[in-house]
């Protein structure tokens, strides 16, 4: 690198400010939610008497327990389905080249930039049809159509990429499609696989429009519909609202430092290729 | 087995194989055209109608898309869609180019490792936290207010998200903090894949910074501007979580967006149709931003 030292030094700090603004709202957060309870907290002060109690408080306030245990319903309902199906048509599309499949592939692509707020008064009289408005299908169902665009441009992104000689070769050891799937390609597309996996969990775990539409109750919401009743339950108590604001985050925070190699790479792939 | 008999097993095989293969992409396709589109047909069909939600819906032709373009309140709420857009996607894709261009690249020691997984945060948690967060640093008592008085500007205090002058920019920045990490980082990792050489050649040609930016760095970062672009664009058109959570799309209208609208229209003042309309208009707005600058900037991969 060429660049010069005091250029290498205004680049650190430009960085290091950024990594600072980035970190303001979570440390303004937790200064507020340990100052005492009923006191209304100004701006960013460390308090004298933390009150790590507050959060105790907001775990039985905000019922997290119900709250963690409906979010991980939604995830295990859209997630596994959503990646198995998308993967078999990425499949269909990318390597056996159905015939049609290019229409179908342009069909998918319609999607892509879709605004989930264009089709949410649609989806919620046909959930209600189906009457399964107000239960945890009325997330899960809509929200795995709606990820089949990009899921399955994604896996088709990938199959498309692998040699047919290798198909060839399974096929001459006489396996069937069914076996080519499971014994070679599955594994073959696994950093793709799990790359997928991550973003959907991420996605299906902060969606918040659907779950304020189609389910009223917060213990069937995902995590972020439920942050949302939250808000408008404790809106006023500030101390409460931040420690429960921040008891909902931890859950995706924990999972995002065990995962955030992984994590940081589908999303760079993610919106790369999105 | 000679190679004419595998070649004929082979195209045998294929031809089988390529009509089955339809079995494999068809549950996808069902989830598909069940929840998304049949949905699409229907927000088209609802909005040439004036419909309640529960009665009869009347005929409406394309009087509600005449609302939409004519209504001043709708016209403001799809013009604050835009401004948005100045929020969302300039100012982080010029302070993410900015960064990149000086920093060229994150070092890979622990140092970086940390830079990444901070500036990657905000794309973790959810939009509504990230919403909360914000209106507590930008309320009378938060931390922005507290850091004006500190330097002496406490004249400038005031509840951000409340008034009318400041609410939509004060929006705006917190979109600004939610996606300024993901571009910087695309950018910058663009920006490690830059050969040295280009910048070796610009200086000896005598090409100061700007003309090294301009003829270097842009060029080569075009794939990744465009997503940038691209993803931004998408996020400040269809906002909803953090503007349904910081203001309501108060004081007024004046932080009220398209996604909101839709909201509100649909199922609060129950007028279908309506919301149908605006939907489909968001829907093509989108695609009218989007489509040029994937145009723009995709790479011909021939």
């Amino acid at each position: 690198m060429n660049l010069s030292r005091r250029e290498q030094l205004t680049g650190r700090i430009f960085l290091i400010a950024l990594v600072l603004v980035t970190l303001l709202p979570f440390v303004s957060m937790l200064s507020a939610a340990l100052q005492p309870r009923g006191t209304v907290p100004d701006g960013l002060v460390w308090p004298s008497d933390p009150q790590w109690g507050n959060f105790a408080d907001a775990f039985t306030v905000a019922n997290m327990g119900a709250l963690l245990r409906s979010s991980l319903l939604i995830v295990a309902g859209v997630v596994p389905v959503s990646v198995l199906i998308a993967t078999m048509a990425g499949f269909g599309l990318g390597h056996l080249r159905v015939p049609g499949g290019r229409f179908v592939f342009l069909l998918f692509l319609l999607g892509l930039t879709l605004p989930f707020e264009a089709v949410i008064t649609p989806i919620y009289y046909q959930v209600q049809q189906l009457g399964l408005l107000n239960s945890r299908w009325a997330i899960i169902l809509p929200l795995i159509g709606l990820y089949m665009p990009f899921a399955v441009f994604w896996m088709r992104a990938h199959f498309v990429n692998v040699p047919q000689e290798l198909a060839d070769a399974a096929r001459v050891d006489g396996s069937n499609t069914w076996q080519l799937f499971w014994r070679v390609q599955v594994p073959l597309a696994r950093p793709a696989i799990a790359s997928l996996t991550i973003l959907l969990f991420l996605w299906t775990w902060n969606q918040f429009l659907l779950a304020i539409v189609l389910v009223d109750d917060p213990t069937k919401r995902t995590m972020a519909g439920a942050l949302g009743a939250f808000q408008g339950q404790w809106g006023t108590d500030q101390v409460l609202l931040c420690a429960g604001s921040l008891l909902i985050l931890t859950p995706t925070l924990i999972v995002f430092l065990i995962f955030q190699r992984q994590f940081i790479k589908a999303l760079l792939q993610g919106s790369l290729k999105g | 087995m000679t190679s004419s008999a595998v070649r004929a097993r082979r195209r045998r095989w294929a031809r089988t194989a390529r009509w089955s293969g339809w079995l494999w992409v068809l549950p996808a396709l069902l989830m598909y055209a069940v929840f998304v589109l049949r949905p699409l047909a229907l927000t088209f069909q609802y909005s040439l109608y004036h419909w309640n939600g529960i009665g009869v819906a009347r005929w409406a032709g394309l009087s509600n898309y005449v609302t939409v373009f004519t209504d001043r309140d709708l016209l403001k709420i799809i013009g604050n869609a835009f401004i948005l857009i100045i929020f969302f996607s300039f100012i982080p894709v010029g302070l993410g180019l900015l960064v990149a261009t000086l920093v060229r690249r994150i070092t890979s020691g622990p140092f970086g490792t940390a830079v990444r997984t901070i500036l990657f945060l905000p794309q973790v948690i959810p939009l509504v936290a990230a919403g909360i967060a914000w209106s507590w640093l930008l309320s009378t008592t938060g931390v922005v207010n507290q850091v004006l008085r500190a330097i002496g500007l406490g004249g400038l205090a005031r509840a951000w998200l409340g008034e009318f002058d400041t609410a939509l920019p004060s929006v705006g920045v917190i979109g600004a903090w939610v996606l300024l990490g993901l571009c910087t980082i695309l950018l910058v990792t663009g920006m490690s894949k830059i050969d040295p050489a280009l910048y070796e050649a610009a200086r000896i040609d005598g090409a100061g910074p700007v003309r090294e930016f301009l003829a270097v760095t842009l060029p080569s970062l075009r794939q990744e501007i465009g997503v940038c672009l691209t993803v931004t664009v998408i996020a400040a058109l269809a906002s909803f979580d953090i503007v349904y959570i910081s203001t309501g799309g108060g004081p007024g209208l004046q932080t009220t967006v398209p996604g909101l609208e839709i909201y509100r229209l649909a199922f609060a003042q129950r007028q279908v149709g309506l919301a149908s309309a605006l939907g489909v208009v968001l829907m093509a707005l989108v695609l009218l931003c989007v489509l040029p600058i994937q145009r723009l900037t995709r790479q011909d991969k021939g």
